[in-house]
């Protein structure tokens, strides 16, 4: 299945990739979607549990399965305000 | 000019939220949501400051995941009238470049007395720092950073 990948910040200065699609195995959960990218980019990993998923724009824990077409974002700490 | 809001939820109780790349007009937005029976409005706006932590900051950029910000805006702010039982709240927050001394966030709080208008307008900033996801850059003489905030514990638990 293929699911939608979205990076902010910081997560887009690490990574260098602003969105893109990836191909995932059915039931497939959030979490392990992380282990990818954080095996993909290490300084992602450094940044440790302070990084924040969202999933079809709600804040998602690490052991939700991800469906069909999902919006998954890499969100850093925030620093609005 | 492009569109004045980028994201914009306007509550049938009058609760005003919206994300723009454009400045943000306090008095307009105060002038928007006071109602007669408002005794107090309170005013918060976040300003870009010409120094961090002892370095000359020439610039902020701010990056947003903007669907899920301004469906968080609009549920802190309703969360926010219910628990201060204040009239009406309006939360903006400012996008893309932002010189020195402009707004880049602004709360108001209406409501009929200014404790329950103070407490909403502290907790709205206070709240949306750790829960809105919005990141802000700052440029320096020699380079720029991302800075590093936080979540609030609850989003970053498990």
């Amino acid at each position: 299945m293929k699911v939608r990948v979205l990076f902010f910040g910081v997560t887009r200065e690490i990574t260098g990739l602003r969105e893109e699609c990836v191909e995932l195995a059915e039931g497939a959960r959030a979490g392990e979607l992380l282990d990818l990218y954080k095996r993909r980019f290490p300084r992602l990993e450094a940044m440790g549990r302070s990084l924040a998923l969202g999933v079809n724009q709600e804040f998602g824990e690490r052991e939700r399965v991800l469906k069909e077409n999902d919006e998954v974002a890499l969100l850093p700490p925030v620093s609005g305000g | 000019m492009g569109p004045r809001w980028s994201q914009m939820i306007e509550e049938p109780e009058g609760h005003f939220f919206a994300l723009t790349r454009e400045p943000i007009d306090g008095r307009e937005l105060a002038a928007r949501l006071v109602r007669g029976e408002d005794g107090a409005v309170v005013t918060f706006e976040g300003v870009a400051r010409s120094h961090s932590q002892g370095r000359r900051t020439l610039a902020l950029e701010y990056d947003c995941y903007e669907p899920m910000a301004i469906q968080m805006m609009a549920r802190l702010g309703r969360e926010i009238a219910v628990a201060h039982a204040i009239g009406r709240v309006g939360l903006v927050h400012r996008l893309g470049r932002v010189e020195i001394g402009e707004a880049s966030v602004v709360i108001v709080a209406t409501a009929a007395h200014r404790g329950a208008a103070f407490a909403a307008c502290r907790e709205g900033i206070d709240r949306l720092k750790r829960l809105v996801p919005i990141w802000k850059k700052e440029y320096f003489e020699d380079g720029a950073v991302w800075v590093e905030g936080a979540w609030d514990a609850a989003v970053v638990k498990g």
